[in-house]
């Protein structure tokens, strides 16, 4: 029973001149952890951003969840249960770590201008079950010492795990994790595997752009491989590994073989 | 542990320090500049919700304050509406105003936002100035009839001042509540970063109209109440050289403070008065014009030396004072 979650078809994206995704297809499983790697300037962040409607893509379809997605604003797509985290981090940095993950229930809270203002029945009791479970989920990530600390004032790693969690908070069905080991160290990186398989865990479908193939091959089901913004292949870690286009695009070796885009 | 925090002492001085001055003070020209204070925190206070909680600069904020001014004088005094009614209703025209208007304006971003709300000003005051049959052109608008409510008319200048701050407390009172809210977290979000802020669902231009039809609702509220102090409006009340006052007052205050304003308000508003009274003696041949020199110069030093405002940037100043901070190691240590 194989239920795609999110399925890309034909999606393109050019900068000015440069063509920095072309005719990428994907397809997501439900439940599965998806890497996305390629070497740098490959397009695997342009295809995040494309897909979360951090941009908006030229040409092509993406459905996620049996919703067409692409032109999107990307609160609509964020609605629907795709959630994205950032290669440079955008930890709202004056805010304290718990708001920050507090910002994350927005979607699953109700209090507006109005009832804010008057101090609405209800809007104290909402206030308080948020604070309760943003708590909750900076303890999922081991944050929840620093809850009260300014976000900008954590360590790099620190605010990795914060982006994180504020994710979390969001209840994705699918989180989408740009490049969450960089910048960090071997232990911290161990951490960041085991919590990224608890979150699996708990059923959430998880895409991930990254470099540290470590720990792309330790934890991906399936891997796609892009290079000069095309899909070079895709499969499981050992497939994709074995492949020689993939070899010959990594390792610079039978220029011969790899197609000629550039 | 249950404690009253300091902010909240704070607040129950102000209002008892509000309350009482009329009764120290007999000058009604001393009331008048109160009045002044009132009617430009209500004013501070929203252009901080736009500027200092959502990011979101205004250099044309007078334009609302002009049209809840206007409004309110033309239902009372042309369409005959009872002051009580023009009132509020002038406020949510207003809001509205700044809704409609922000649709537009809130498709720029940065230095281009601020030059379209500079535009708005600008556009606004030569429509004041042009449409003299329903404005009364560049020399105002007379004969605003004052404010009355059951057996009671706010015609005395205390009067007014009690009337005028009880609001300005009220309004202070929601923007608090919105800005300890799960609102005011979306918009400081905004703030910080609007792709992470969208990217949690947060709808940042639907958040953006809003709070800017706040402030524009809160300046037309303000706009009504100078209106109905004076009985009389003219144009230059509400130009651009007002907005850029008005911005002077929310740094001062500290943007993102709501509790800022009010002081942001009466340095300003004072530090005027007394320019307009000392100017030409200082320097000769100098009128009160030059004021905007002076507040131009404060603000170039706030940003620069205390961008979180005289407020939240002097305390934190204060705090790292050599003697401020042995007083609190000493403290700590009992």
């Amino acid at each position: 029973m194989s239920d795609t979650l999110l399925q890309a078809r034909q999606i393109y994206k050019a900068f000015g001149g440069v063509q920095a995704v072309t005719g990428v297809d994907l397809a997501i499983q439900r439940g599965e952890i998806f890497a996305l790697i390629g070497p740098n300037g490959a397009g695997k962040t342009t295809t995040f951003n494309v897909i979360s409607g951090t941009h908006a893509l030229d040409q092509g379809e993406v459905i996620f969840d049996g919703h067409a997605i692409h032109g999107q604003a990307a609160h609509r797509i964020a609605a629907l249960g795709l959630v994205r985290t950032f290669q440079n981090l955008q930890i709202f940095g004056t805010l304290t770590v718990l708001e920050n993950v507090m910002v994350g229930r927005h979607m699953h809270t109700r209090t507006g201008f109005v009832t804010a203002a008057l101090r609405w029945p209800g809007v104290r009791a909402e206030e308080r079950e948020t604070r309760a479970r943003a708590q909750a989920y900076l303890k999922v990530v081991g944050l929840d010492g620093r809850a009260d600390e300014p976000a900008g004032s954590l360590p790099f790693g620190q605010q990795r795990l914060l982006e994180i969690a504020r994710a979390l908070a969001a209840e994705p069905k699918l989180l989408m994790l740009d490049e969450p080991a960089a910048g960090l160290t071997r232990p911290e990186i161990d951490a960041l595997n085991s919590l990224i398989r608890r979150i699996q865990a708990e059923g959430v479908t998880i895409v991930l752009v990254e470099h540290d193939m470590n720990l792309v091959m330790g934890l991906a089901n399936r891997v796609a491989v892009l290079h000069y913004g095309r899909k070079l292949a895709d499969g499981t870690p050992a497939e994709v590994q074995a492949d020689e286009r993939v070899i010959g695009a990594y390792l610079g070796v039978g220029w011969d073989a790899a197609p000629a885009y550039a | 542990m249950k404690t009253v925090a300091p902010a909240q002492w704070a607040g129950l001085g102000l209002v008892i320090a509000l309350a009482v001055i009329p009764l120290l003070v007999r000058n009604n020209y001393q009331i008048f500049i109160l009045i002044l204070i009132a009617v430009d925190t209500i004013l501070t206070v929203g252009l901080s919700l736009v500027m200092g909680y959502a990011g979101q600069v205004s250099l044309g904020h007078a334009t609302f304050f002009g049209v809840g001014a206007y409004a309110t004088a033309l239902l009372s005094a042309r369409f005959g509406w009872p002051p009580a009614l023009a009132l509020p209703a002038a406020a949510g025209l207003t809001a509205l105003a700044g809704y409609l208007l922000g649709v537009p304006i809130f498709r720029l971003r940065g230095h281009y936002l601020a030059m379209a709300t500079l535009g708005l000003n600008v556009i606004f005051i030569l429509i004041l100035k042009n449409e003299a049959e329903v404005t009364g052109g560049p020399s105002g608008f007379t004969d605003i009839p004052p404010l009355a409510l059951g057996g009671l008319t706010f015609d005395s200048d205390v009067k007014m001042y009690y009337l005028v701050w009880a609001v300005t407390l009220g309004v202070l009172w929601l923007s608090l509540n919105v800005v300890n809210s799960r609102v005011g977290r979306a918009l400081r979000a905004i703030h910080a970063s609007e792709v992470a802020a969208e990217a949690l669902g947060v709808d940042a231009n639907a958040y953006k109209l809003k709070v800017f039809a706040m402030a524009a609702g809160f300046a037309g509220l303000a706009g009504g109440l100078y209106a109905q102090a004076i009985h009389f409006i003219s144009p230059s009340s509400f130009d651009v050289l007002v907005s850029i006052e008005l911005v002077t007052m929310a740094a001062v205050g500290g943007l993102a403070s709501v509790w800022g304003s009010i002081f942001g308000a009466a340095t300003v508003v004072l530090l005027a008065q007394f320019i307009r009274d000392r100017m030409g003696v200082l320097l000769a041949g100098a009128s009160g014009e030059q004021e905007i020199i002076v507040f131009g110069l404060l603000l170039v030093v706030i940003m620069v030396f205390l961008p979180e405002g005289l407020t939240v940037g002097g305390l934190r100043v204060l705090r790292a004072w050599p003697i401020t901070r042995r007083l609190r190691a000493a403290r700590d240590q009992t």
